[in-house]
């Protein structure tokens, strides 16, 4: 979509910890359709790094090929980002990750990005537990070849082109939960409420954040027929509850009833809190995830919100026992042993 | 019958079962007779399979140091009766035939030339040994044992090699010397010692050492300061990141935390292999894989991304025979044209020929020098042959005052002190390689979006064609300035003018070095030119345009490197002669030498009147 974004701000708009407005969390124009969820999640995004105080440039934000993948054109002009190969984003993370552990990751990708041609680098990068946010902008079909099915669509669910997709639909938050995920959450890009939150709580989260919201596709995906639509959706959700996201040094001021909510305190010290809407729910419960997220499908709802989280979990780097210091800053004197070294070892070879 | 005599220059062949532990025997054989001075080379020629099989182990002594494959078999030591009967064939007339003769032979399988030498390992095993297990494992150091005395192997020299290889541990010491005497005195008494092919003390290895390839590799990376790998298993390259994560080990944990200074992962599959070396390289760490020919094929459209983003990769190519699975157990250089131009689109990629172990380690540790400066993919082309066996090497060496060449990075102070807007795909200085900037550098200044698709020089998107065009042909001048960076092609001249030369590249060295010396002494000389690196440098095309007489010697079956070079330095085919091997086995001398003759002389042109006198 081509229009004009006015240049002109509020004198008196916020500025964060940081000393930073909104707007130096934007990025380019979108050129998305008018109305595309996608929007929403970028403006969500840049809502959350505003919120939570990030230094831009400490972010580095990844994409496969898709809608989706690019976003993060649209959202932190001020960050690296990086547009790499259709389905291949986790392996490029995983390998910027391990490069640099210091920087803030962010994954966009989208259903076909994810659930087909990169189901197997989405599940390892899960399985890994590589200390990322990954979003995935699920829209149910191919929006950037014009609108075909793609593998999350759910059965019967019909597009723009009215046939109705026959095959069974993948549930890429059910797979990250079975695969151990450590921050499991499912969101709406019409919902800016409980997408904000979500999004801080999974960049706080160290580890493997998912986030699968559901995002509709304006232009191929978002008639009657549909289940990705903005009508239907909006009529089937269910939500896990209320999140707030307190971030560390700040004070949790709303009283909740016992029972009904769940605190949880992040490594950085910062709390997620939910207000439960079900209480069913364990937030430390992948069972429990996994039964909820059923148990609604077969009332034909969407469960939305954080299902669940281990704040505890170790992420790759805790994993193998890399140094504390990003690799990519040792020097070249603590890289290479030097010619005494080979001495001893051609030594040895003889 | 006349027996083959020779002393220091033989070829004498193994034939055991695979998953028998012969390997450490014959290793131990051979590294016997490096230890006396005298350069081997050792090859395991093995099958796609952990237990069972035939595999052999075929060991070229030879004093003037020529450690390519020479062709034919001086002596067989058969411990595998699967095989028995193609053993036998293949000796050379004259050769020696050492079996187990706890068994009788097979007298259809005897031939009037060859002397058969018997010896009874099973029941000398079986009489001194109690455990089954034991007199399996035995039975290869007895035989080395017998080779002591049948071939003067200094024996003390076996008795130091096990003492090194099972330092502390005095009752395997105790039990293989014993297997060594057993076979020693059996053969000392029994049979008339020495045998016509013998070895002698010489001092001609110098201060060289024995290693593979493939652990060459991993420790240039290592002292090139890769600190990121990412693989996926596959014969014959998943030795260079073993011997990375063993020797790393050893040399990158950091004393006070115990922390390590190195990632490595096994991915699950090539294509996350690269993605991840990409992701790491392109945050400003050094990274690399190692795979084969079918890795390749897999990591094609990533090395695609690397090209046109312009971001540095390694990756270790140790070639294996295809196309598909082909023979992953055997050897071949049949990935130059899959590597050169890797991915869709127009591509060209650097790549590195090792000929010898010690280059392994100079080129991969190079590879990351040239990778970072020219912004772009670097292949190191090994092979199975290569990577797998030990050969004899110079030592190891590294210059201390060397620094890592990191190329053009804008640090945070530089970023702050620019006045104009970073482009990174600017050419700034002339040369086709722009400035790049890692994730973090600065708060406000040089951040920009990579990507695989067309942008200006400021990395913004563009479809503009005259936008990608430029682009494209800057990354055509940084493929120029490459030209210039990589090593470059080693000629050796014959003395007085030759007509003829020889190209090649790789392992074909060993056997090029050997044909040519001996062509020289038949009289025809012979200048050669060995190829380092693609992009060629300018020495190539003079080396064609100076010889009448071209041969391009290659171990693959269309001859890809010709085709490189007639694409590249606009040379017509038939200028070059293609002397090729690729049944799996590495190139001989003998090959090399009579398909140069054989061809010389088929387009030998006699002078008419010559002709007619000689009527």
């Amino acid at each position: 979509m081509t229009y004009l974004r006015p240049s002109f701000r509020h004198p008196e708009q916020p500025i964060n910890e940081l000393g930073f407005t909104r707007k130096d969390y934007e990025g380019a124009l979108s050129t998305l359709c008018a109305g595309c969820g996608h929007d929403s999640i970028s403006a969500a995004i840049v809502q959350a790094c505003f919120e939570l105080s990030i230094a831009p440039h400490k972010v580095a934000k990844l994409s496969g090929i898709g809608c989706s993948s690019k976003t993060p054109t649209y959202f932190l002009g001020n960050s690296h980002g990086f547009n790499s190969v259709h389905g291949r984003m986790p392996s490029v993370a995983t390998g910027a990750n391990l490069a640099n552990r210091d920087l803030i990751y962010v994954g966009v990708s989208g259903d076909g990005d994810s659930a087909s041609i990169g189901m197997g680098q989405f599940t390892h990068a899960v399985r890994r537990n590589v200390n990322m946010m990954y979003v995935v902008e699920n829209n149910g079909c191919y929006g950037l070849t014009k609108g075909q099915d793609s593998a999350t669509a759910d059965v019967g669910s019909a597009s723009k082109k009215g046939e109705p997709n026959p095959f069974e639909a993948i549930d890429l938050a059910s797979i990250a939960l079975q695969l151990g995920a450590s921050f499991v959450a499912r969101s709406f890009s019409g919902d800016r409420e409980q997408l904000v939150p979500l999004i801080k709580a999974a960049i706080s989260h160290r580890g493997f954040a998912f986030i699968d919201v559901i995002s509709p596709c304006v232009t191929f995906n978002n008639n009657p027929a549909s289940t990705k639509g903005y009508e239907y959706v909006r009529d089937h959700l269910a939500a896990t509850g209320t999140v707030d996201y307190v971030p560390f040094k700040q004070e949790i001021s709303a009283s909740y009833a016992e029972g009904e909510s769940k605190a949880v305190t992040l490594h950085d010290g910062s709390v997620v809190q939910l207000r439960k809407a079900d209480p069913e729910l364990d937030l430390n419960s992948r069972r429990s995830a996994l039964r909820l997220i059923k148990d609604y499908r077969a009332k034909e709802q969407i469960l939305t919100g954080l299902l669940y989280m281990d704040e505890d979990s170790q992420d790759l780097h805790e994993i193998i026992g890399t140094s504390k210091t990003p690799l990519q800053a040792l020097t070249e004197a603590e890289l290479c042993p030097g010619q005494k070294v080979l001495d001893k070892l051609n030594d040895s070879l003889r | 019958m006349k027996r083959i005599e020779a002393v220091n220059d033989f070829v004498i062949k193994f034939a055991n079962v695979n998953g028998t532990g012969s390997a450490s025997a014959n290793n131990m054989f051979a590294k016997a007779l490096f230890r006396m001075g005298l350069p081997v080379s050792p090859k395991n020629i093995f099958p796609s399979n952990i237990q069972g099989l035939p595999t052999w182990f075929e060991v070229r002594v030879n004093e003037k140091g020529f450690l390519g494959r020479r062709g034919g078999i001086d002596m067989m030591v058969c411990m595998n009766p699967q095989s028995m009967a193609k053993d036998i064939k293949e000796l050379e007339s004259g050769g020696y035939f050492l079996y187990d003769s706890s068994k009788p032979l097979d007298l259809r399988l005897l031939r009037s030339d060859v002397t058969f030498i018997g010896i009874p390992l099973r029941d000398l095993c079986r009489r001194e040994f109690s455990d089954p297990r034991q007199q399996q494992l035995f039975r290869n150091v007895v035989y080395v044992g017998a080779l002591a005395a049948l071939l003067d192997i200094e024996f003390d020299v076996l008795t130091g090699l096990v003492a090194d290889q099972f330092q502390g541990k005095e009752k395997l010491i105790t039990s293989n010397v014993r297997a060594l005497e057993l076979g020693y005195h059996y053969a000392a008494e029994n049979i008339d010692c020495p045998l016509g092919i013998r070895v002698e003390r010489r001092d001609a290895v110098g201060d060289a050492i024995l290693i593979d390839g493939n652990t060459a590799s991993a420790l240039g990376a290592i002292y090139g300061g890769a600190s990121v790998a990412a693989w996926y298993p596959i014969t014959p390259s998943t030795s260079v990141v073993d011997g990375f994560d063993k020797y790393c080990k050893r040399l990158r944990i950091d004393p006070a935390s115990g922390n390590k200074n190195y990632a490595i992962v096994q991915a699950e599959d090539e294509l996350a292999a690269i993605g991840m070396v990409i992701g790491a390289s392109w945050n400003g760490a050094r990274a690399f894989t190692a795979t084969s020919g079918p890795g390749i094929s897999l990591m094609s459209e990533f090395l695609g991304l690397a090209y046109f983003a312009e971001i540095p990769c390694v990756l270790i190519n140790v070639q294996r025979a295809g196309p598909s699975t082909g023979m992953p157990t055997r050897t071949q250089q049949s990935d130059v044209m899959a590597c050169a131009y890797a991915s869709h689109g127009d591509t060209k990629h650097v790549l590195l020929f090792p000929a010898t172990a010690q280059e392994c380690f100079s080129m991969t540790a190079e590879a990351f020098d040239l990778a970072e400066e020219l912004q772009t993919p670097v292949i190191v082309m090994s092979d199975l042959d290569l990577g797998m066996n030990d050969s004899m090497s110079p030592p190891l060496s590294w210059d201390d005052q060397r620094e890592y060449r990191r190329g053009k990075v804008y640090s945070g102070e530089q970023l702050e002190a620019m006045s104009e807007r970073f482009g990174r795909y600017l050419d700034t200085d002339g040369d086709g390689i722009p400035y790049r900037t890692y994730p973090g550098a600065h708060p406000e200044k040089g951040a920009f979006f990579t990507r695989g698709t067309s942008r200006d020089e400021y990395a913004v998107y563009t479809e503009d064609s005259a936008q990608y065009e430029l682009n494209m042909q800057r990354l055509l001048k940084k493929w120029q300035t490459a030209s210039t960076k990589v090593p470059k092609a080693e000629a050796c001249n014959a003395s007085g003018a030759a007509d003829v030369g020889v190209i090649y590249y790789g392992t074909s060295h060993e056997a090029a070095r050997e044909a040519v010396d001996s062509l020289s002494r038949a009289g025809i000389a012979v200048d050669t030119l060995r190829l380092k690196a693609f992009p060629f440098d300018d020495g190539v095309a003079a080396f064609i345009d100076s010889h009448k007489q071209l041969f391009i010697i290659e171990q693959n079956r269309d001859a890809q490197m010709r085709s490189l070079i007639v694409n590249e330095c606009l040379v017509s085919p038939r200028r070059l002669v293609p002397i090729l091997n690729y049944g799996g086995m590495p190139i001989t001398a003998r090959q090399i030498e009579s398909d140069i003759c054989r061809h010389l002389d088929e387009n030998k042109v006699q002078p008419l009147r010559a002709a007619k006198e000689t009527v």
